[in-house]
């Protein structure tokens, strides 16, 4: 295209049904202002999503969009790229259309490492059928389908990510505009499975659920923003870090002797660390970035080099001889 | 015609002499089971004597019956796996209701197929497997070749195992490998009491078992001791034969009903210019479909085997929404779990074409055996109101041209199409003139390009068929999804009326299918009769043969074969009004028959079977003849 795109561009022409003060409105709005910067004619990018509140988000994407059922936007989305690898694909989720019902589709789609662009809103709660407890809910949530106290142990959307084996692993959270920007440029430019959670407050129905790391005023003693190559410091006064004691992390105080070379250092390439990292709880901080990234070849490329493969060694696809092959004979 | 064997005859009076030929008798036709352990490999050899039956110019049709069990313990009845041809000098309708010769390798092979032997039918066995041990996992208590409860039959005890170890002695093989090649021994035998041309086996034995020629070498020795063992022994007195069919000049393959459906959809994807995409997820009886297509990469043809049922169908809709000929493969169970994604497909109006293989149910049913009780669920099972096209192949060769058909429909109506086989057609062969490509009709894939006045709903005036606008287009930008939308624009709607609308337009988009249905055959009296027998599937051929027996016995029976079951042909109702009665014969509970009642409004009755297995022609014959006098 000859003019370059702006964020208008990218916005359709349908009004946006979200809540007032939903997360979705900011996740939206930092997609939209990437888009112009990845170079992506429109016409290439495609958007597919299941079903819940964050599954709206295609019909405001002035590209091309597929709002599917409840749980199967990887297996939509994985047929798409297959055959149509030059495509951009991104699939938007939710915790509970990617967790629970879309589980399978979604585990199968990271392992196979499928060009997928998969950004999981996680709310921790189900908005649209209003307020449910969902897979990521912690246990003992108190909602309408839960009054007694949910006794679900959670999904952590991290580990399971990296319990399938997806080769770019990340975190965000919707108020954090810069941050949630880079980290779906750097899924974007990833090739294979890039999955991002996005910790999205729904303030009808589970709000505040990620305070901790989203309040101006306390996130930066709980956010730890993970930098490849970077020791692990947070903190308003990033006084704080990470060291490990033994095989077990632990939170130290910078100064009195401690110094930046006692702290753990990213690696993005370090599964492990990676799993380590993705388990920390309280009163460890939460760590938001890329937890993990790798490079393996992505199943829509291995499936079409089989198919030029096939077509180099056995020449076009030729029907007539086809059709004549086996057990075959004439009448006279 | 599957007329029953003339097998009044004795095979095995008088003595044959060796270094004289033996006579050979002509006979018009002869259906012949081989029955053994899933472990003898008699399907190999039943697809062998195929081929040679084919290339005798016999007309054929197959029908092979594998065991429930993948591994069940040797020798017991689980294991049983059997194999049967009709060959005949006549036209052949179907395998064939019994054989008039059964091959039985051991007493389970014998325990589970005598029944179907008529008196006085042939009966080959292999005498060494008769041992205690056997006879006792068939539950026998007694020896059945000595305890004279086989006095009926024409038996011939064969030493399979001593004869075919003779052999091969001097190759020095294992008794395992040994035993690998009693089957060609077997083969051999009765290639040579039929009189079959053996070039095929020994081309066979020669490209199978390239990478091992002590294997090939064994096999081709046990193929032609059981030829030449057939000519000197005293025990048959003479050979058969039966005579080239009249069939069609043409280029011939013998063909499974799976492989003619996958070859169908390579077919309409070349047609159509578009690169085929199956999802999939292994079922029986449908993965052979997925096997087949796998080996067509370089059409191009994707395959992908899902981590489910559900993602099948779901990948099979994205590469539709891309542009690909999208198609999904499954049986019973795994219709269940698309549903829903069916409807996506319905709503959003992508092309795509769902082959449900039909197996015994409800549930797991019986996996290996045939039914037709997916009907209604083809019609049906989907929430809300939406249709969707039925076709349904009548034989395994027709399986080619019915996926062929329902890509064609689906790209040009914007639909998802049903196909419906069944496990009978999905295993049986027969012979298919093979065409040529020229001669296939074209499929017209036109994407929508130009973005002037272009919306995602914006109906073709005749089919009311949606543009396919597929990503990657400039200026088509569009979003499609499950929630109801605006007729032309495809935007979210509530608005009631608008939702009215667009049901019905879909409603009657897949009505208007109906001119895509050549005028309905009528079969016997085509200005009306007695009774007109209706069918669908699988059962056409036993439904014919079974009008051609009672038309040849004066009866004013018809028959009638649908290929679309929605929408039903346009001149159905009149053809059904033109009969006193109406039987609707169908492998279920009278699914078709509901369906005729309630369109018709005609006091139309059933002709049922839900036993996992074929009708035969004397039942549906006696069936008719009831209704006749009733
Ligand atoms: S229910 Fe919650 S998640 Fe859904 S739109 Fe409203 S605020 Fe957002």
């Amino acid at each position: 295209m000859a003019t370059a795109l702006t964020r208008k561009d990218f916005i359709s022409d349908q009004e946006v049904r979200w809540c007032p003060g939903c997360g979705d409105y900011a996740i939206l709005a930092q997609v939209q202002k990437i888009m112009p910067e990845l170079g992506v004619p429109r016409e290439n990018t495609v958007f597919i999503s299941g079903i819940g509140c964050s599954s709206r988000f295609p019909y405001y994407m002035n590209t091309y969009g597929f709002h599917t059922i409840h749980g199967r936007a990887p297996a939509i989305a994985t047929g798409l790229k297959m055959t149509r690898p030059e495509l951009d694909v991104w699939v938007v989720t939710g915790d509970g259309d990617g967790l629970s019902i879309g589980g399978n589709h979604l585990i199968h789609a990271l392992r196979r490492n499928i060009d997928l662009k998969i950004l999981l809103f996680n709310n921790k709660i189900y908005g649209l059928t209003k307020g449910q407890y969902s897979p990521t809910s912690e246990v003992g949530k108190v909602t309408k389908s839960t009054p007694a106290g949910s006794v679900d142990f959670p999904f952590n959307p991290i580990t399971v990510a990296l319990g399938a084996h997806s080769s770019f692993i990340a975190r965000s959270i919707d108020v954090e505009q810069k941050h949630l920007q880079d980290t779906l440029k750097r899924a974007h430019a990833h090739r294979g499975a890039s999955f991002v959670e996005i910790l999205q407050n729904c303030n009808i129905f589970n709000d505040g659920a990620f305070n901790d790391v989203s309040d101006k005023a306390i996130k930066a003693d709980h956010q730890l923003i993970l930098e490849h190559g970077k020791p692990l410091i947070f903190g308003k006064n990033r006084d704080k870090g990470i060291r490990m004691n033994g095989m077990r992390p632990e939170v130290v105080q910078l100064g009195n002797g401690v110094t930046d070379k006692d702290l753990l250092v990213h690696d993005e390439t370090n599964l492990p660390l990676a799993f380590m990292l993705a388990n920390f709880e309280p009163p460890m901080p939460t760590p938001i970035g890329v937890f993990y990234a790798t490079s393996r070849p992505t199943y829509d490329s291995a499936v079409n080099a089989q198919l030029e493969h096939a077509k180099k060694t056995q020449g076009p696809g030729e029907l007539r001889s086809l059709l004549r092959r086996g057990d075959t004979w004439s009448v006279k | 015609m599957a007329v029953p064997p003339e097998t009044a005859q004795q095979l095995g009076q008088g003595s044959g002499s060796a270094g004289q030929r033996k006579p050979v008798e002509t006979r018009p036709q002869f259906v012949i089971r081989f029955a053994g352990d899933s472990g003898d490999g008699m399907q190999l050899a039943g697809m062998q004597f195929t081929a040679e039956s084919a290339l005798a110019g016999n007309d054929i049709a197959t029908l092979p019956d594998f065991p429930a069990e993948i591994r069940a313990p040797a020798g017991t009845l689980a294991g049983v796996s059997g194999y049967q041809l009709n060959f005949s000098s006549q036209p052949v309708f179907t395998p064939g209701d019994e054989p008039s010769v059964l091959v039985a390798m051991n007493p389970a092979a014998l325990k589970v197929n005598i029944d179907d032997l008529p008196p006085n039918g042939v009966l080959i066995v292999d005498k060494e497997g008769f041992t205690d041990a056997n006879l006792k996992k068939a539950g026998y208590t007694s020896n059945p070749l000595t305890d004279h409860s086989l006095d009926k039959y024409q038996v011939f005890e064969i030493e399979v195992s001593k004869l075919t170890t003779s052999a091969v002695r001097e190759l020095g093989l294992n008794t395992r490998a040994v035993n690998r090649c009693r089957n060609f021994f077997v083969l051999g035998l009765v290639s040579w009491l039929f009189q079959r041309p053996t070039k095929s086996v020994t081309d066979y034995i020669e490209s199978r078992f390239k990478k091992t020629p002590d294997v090939m070498e064994a096999n081709m020795r046990a193929f032609k001791a059981g030829y030449n063992y057939g000519e000197t022994t005293e025990i048959f007195a003479s050979a058969y034969e039966v005579k080239p069919a009249q069939i069609a000049p043409g280029f011939y393959r013998n063909i499974t009903g799976n492989t003619a459906t996958a070859l169908g959809f390579v077919a309409a994807a070349v047609k159509s210019g578009r690169p085929l995409f199956l999802g999939s997820y292994p079922i029986t009886p449908a993965s052979d479909v997925l096997h087949d297509l796998s080996g067509f990469k370089n059409f191009p043809v994707y395959t992908f085997q899902a981590e489910d049922e559900i993602a099948g169908v779901a990948s099979a809709i994205g590469a539709a929404f891309g542009g690909a000929i999208g198609i999904t493969t499954t049986s019973g169970p795994g219709m269940n779990l698309k549903a829903e994604a069916i409807g996506l497909a319905v709503k959003v109006e992508l092309p795509l074409v769902i082959t449900d293989i039909q197996r015994a149910g409800p549930s797991t049913g019986m996996p290996t055996k045939p039914e037709q009780a997916d009907l209604l669920m083809a019609m049906y099972g989907r929430h809300g109101e939406s249709p969707i096209p039925i076709i349904a192949a009548a034989t395994p060769a027709d399986c080619f041209d019915c996926a062929f058909e329902a890509v064609r429909v689906a790209v040009k109506y914007m639909t998802p199409v049903i196909l419906l086989t069944d496990g009978h057609l999905a295993n049986g062969s027969e012979p298919w003139l093979v065409p040529e490509p020229e001669q296939l009709p074209e499929i017209k894939v036109a994407f929508r390009t130009d973005p002037n006045g272009f919306m995602p709903y914006l109906r073709d005036e005749e089919t009311l068929s949606r543009p396919w606008a597929v990503p990657g287009t400039p200026g088509l930008e569009h979003r499609i999804g499950g929630l109801s939308s605006e007729h032309l624009t495809g935007n979210v709607s509530y608005s009631p009326s608008n939702n009215e609308m667009m049901v019905r337009l879909r409603a009657r988009k897949i009505a208007g299918i109906a001119r895509e249905i050549p005028a309905t055959k009528v079969f016997g009296d085509e200005q009306g009769g007695d009774l007109l027998l209706v069918g669908w599937g699988s059962t056409y051929g036993t439904l014919r043969e079974a009008v051609i027996r009672m038309r040849a016995k004066g009866k004013s029976v018809s028959h009638v074969h649908l290929r679309w079951l929605n929408p039903l042909p346009s001149d159905l109702g009149d053809i059904l009004r033109r009969f006193k009665k109406v039987m609707v014969a169908e492998m279920n509970m009278g699914q078709l028959l509901k369906m005729i009642r309630a369109d018709y409004l005609i006091d139309a009755v059933g002709c049922n079977k839900i036993q996992g297995r074929p009708f035969k022609v004397s039942e549906v014959e006696s069936r008719v003849t009831r209704a006749l006098e009733g």
